[in-house]
């Protein structure tokens, strides 16, 4: 009991570092998401009718999630320096794979008969992709998009080892300072509020996912 | 066969990448406007190949394909396609758009005007015998696999196209509803006057269907192409004769209709009459039944010598006569109602149900066996 007072002690007189470090973890949340999306989609695409780049693409893809994390933060910090674009840039590779698996998946797994006869009545291949394809395969896709949103909220707690900042600050700051007062509290601060960060994304792409989906029932 | 084809196929090859053998190989096949031409064949034989290749769903890998006189082997496609129906066993509906929105495919990527594609959706609806206020806006899932069909079909007519690809339609559904699918299909051909090509590997359906028959054997190759009367009578050589069956013949049954034979007269009943008198009748035509015609000329019971010697009300001697035949009647239905009836014969009324005459099994067997020695003997 006293333990959570002192948390919210902790927390009511550090809201200005609390909304900075949401605030950064959402910003990575939100652009690695949308670029992740679009490169996800892209090489979906682009490889729908060519079966060896595409198997190839999706392996590269899976070869970032083997690397371990602090690795590929600090890779590309040579190139890039420190701070967010390090951060960035691994967060977006992580975040590639559940979306692209998913997209290719999801387009793959169109009835073969629907194609067969979109094609047949005069479809043109991007019309196809557009008006068929696509539609169908959306909910797979948007599943891949809120595994890849929800793993970028995890992962991010990483860019604070490379000054990127987030929600991982309070994680970091509060392990170096055990067993000094406030160091508990800093560490609840970082977990519990990227957890509701996460279940809040979560929601959010599952209200998405109820007002895209395309309708296949009339009630 | 003065009139131009609608569709010619010329030394049209076709090799898949990677297979030796090709899958149509020097086929030439000209369809004539407004005739339902039934490929028929053993699977594997090249039918949905041969089909694919006239909207070119496939390109051929030499020939030409002529489409009312115009040489469509190059050009665009799509454009080509949206003039000619397409429909698959397996229907391929869009499942994430309304029935009315299916059907509307074609009309809408032609751009047709807001107010003309809704009024054509829900004609072409009528048109396959569905409600349009009730399956306008419903889903694909929400359709049985007969509806779901007729949809398709209402699909492929979208734009109105001269001709209709049909690729085994009908394959998927059970017998009943695939019988009353394909009558309906006659019926509405028979308003429409499409042009059809229409594969099935399944002989019934093609002498049901066809107005013309193409017999394929391997690489698409015509064993015969004649209609269904002369490939059932005069086959072409062993192949055809195997493909047909040994119920070839019986198979002319379904090709001719109760009004194309010569009805036999049956001894008829009808009151008041001596009871004796109407034995002696029967004894002289040799047979054993009557029927029992009421005051208006409609055949109501078989009586038979028994019920004649009994003195029980002639209403209710014998037996009630349940299946009657009209003349429009396929011979197989009238051999189907003559089994039912202990009696091996069945009787024929006219549109308004009065007596015309009937059909026995002896005068069909009499047919099937003449059709038989003709056929034999050319
Ligand atoms: N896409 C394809 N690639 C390679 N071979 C094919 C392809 N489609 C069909 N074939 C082959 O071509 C032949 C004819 O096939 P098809 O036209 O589907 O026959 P049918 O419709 O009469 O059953 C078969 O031997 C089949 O295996
Ligand atoms: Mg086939």
């Amino acid at each position: 009991m006293e333990g959570v007072f002192s948390w919210f002690d902790y927390m009511s007189s550090r809201t200005d570092l609390i909304v900075g470090g949401l605030s950064q973890t959402l910003v990575y949340v939100v652009l690695v998401t949308v670029a992740a999306t679009v490169t996800a989609i892209v090489l979906a695409i682009v490889t729908l009718h060519q079966a060896f780049a595409k198997e190839l693409v999706l392996a590269i893809s899976s070869v970032f999630l083997t690397i371990p994390s602090l690795a590929l933060f600090t890779i590309f910090i040579p190139i890039v320096g420190l701070g967010f674009t390090p951060s960035f840039i691994a967060l977006y590779l992580y975040a590639i794979m559940p979306i692209l698996r998913n997209t290719s998946t999801g387009l793959d797994s169109v009835d073969p008969s629907v194609l067969e006869s979109a094609k047949g009545m005069g479809l043109n291949r991007f019309q196809v992709l557009t008006k068929v394809q696509l539609p169908l395969a959306w909910p797979v896709m948007l599943a891949g998009i809120r595994v890849s949103a929800l793993l970028t909220v995890g992962i991010s707690a990483i860019a604070t080892l490379v000054a990127g900042g987030g929600l991982g600050d309070f994680i970091k700051s509060g392990l170096a300072r055990l067993p000094l007062p406030n160091s508990l509290e800093a560490i609840w601060t970082g977990v519990i509020l990227s957890l509701v960060l996460a279940l809040f994304i979560d929601s959010l792409l599952r209200g998405v996912g109820r007002f895209t989906t395309p309708r296949t029932k009339k009630a | 066969m003065s009139v131009e084809p609608l569709i010619k196929l010329e030394n049209v090859t076709k090799s898949y990448p990677g297979v030796d053998q090709p899958a149509v190989k020097n086929l030439n096949l000209a369809v004539t406007p407004g005739e339902i031409l039934v490929l028929v064949g053993p699977s594997g034989c090249g039918k949905s190949t041969t089909l694919r290749l006239i909207n070119r769903m496939i390109e051929p890998t030499s020939g030409r394909i002529i489409y009312e006189g115009e040489d469509v082997t190059e050009g665009d496609p799509n454009e080509l396609r949206r003039r000619i129906g397409y429909v698959i066993q397996q229907i391929g509906l869009f499942p994430h758009r309304t029935i009315a929105e299916n059907i509307a495919t074609v009309p809408k990527l032609l751009k047709w005007p807001k107010d003309k594609v809704r009024a054509r959706v829900d004609e072409l609806l009528e048109v396959v015998s569905m409600d349009p206020s009730i399956y306008r806006d419903r889903y694909p899932s929400e359709l049985s696999g007969g509806q779901a069909q007729r949809v398709g079909v209402a699909r492929a007519l979208g734009a109105d196209p001269d001709v209709l690809l049909m690729d085994e339609p009908f394959g998927a559904i059970d017998p009943i509803t695939r019988d009353r699918l394909q009558n309906e299909f006659l019926r509405l051909q028979g308003e429409l006057k499409k042009t059809i090509v229409f594969v099935t590997h399944d002989i019934d359906e093609a002498v049901k269907m066809g107005d013309r028959i193409a017999i394929l054997r391997d690489q698409s190759e015509i064993a015969q192409l004649d209609t269904p009367e002369h490939i059932l009578t005069d086959p072409a050589d062993e192949f055809v004769e195997n493909f047909l069956g040994s119920g070839a013949i019986l198979k002319t049954l379904t090709l001719r209709r109760v009004k194309d034979i010569e009805l036999s007269p049956l001894v008829t009943l009808k009151e008041p009459f001596q009871r004796d008198q109407a034995l002696r009748q029967m004894s002289d035509a040799n047979t054993s039944v009557a029927v029992l015609l009421d005051r208006n000329d409609h055949p109501t019971r078989w009586i038979d010598e028994k019920a004649l010697n009994r003195s029980s009300a002639l209403d209710r001697a014998g037996r009630p006569i349940s299946v009657q035949l009209q003349p429009e009647d396929t011979l197989q239905d009238a051999l189907a109602a003559m089994l039912t009836t202990a009696a091996g014969m069945a009787v024929v009324v006219d549109g308004r149900g009065h007596y015309l005459g009937g059909c026995t099994v002896e005068s069909l067997a009499q047919l099937l066996i003449q059709t038989g020695a003709e056929s034999s003997s050319s």
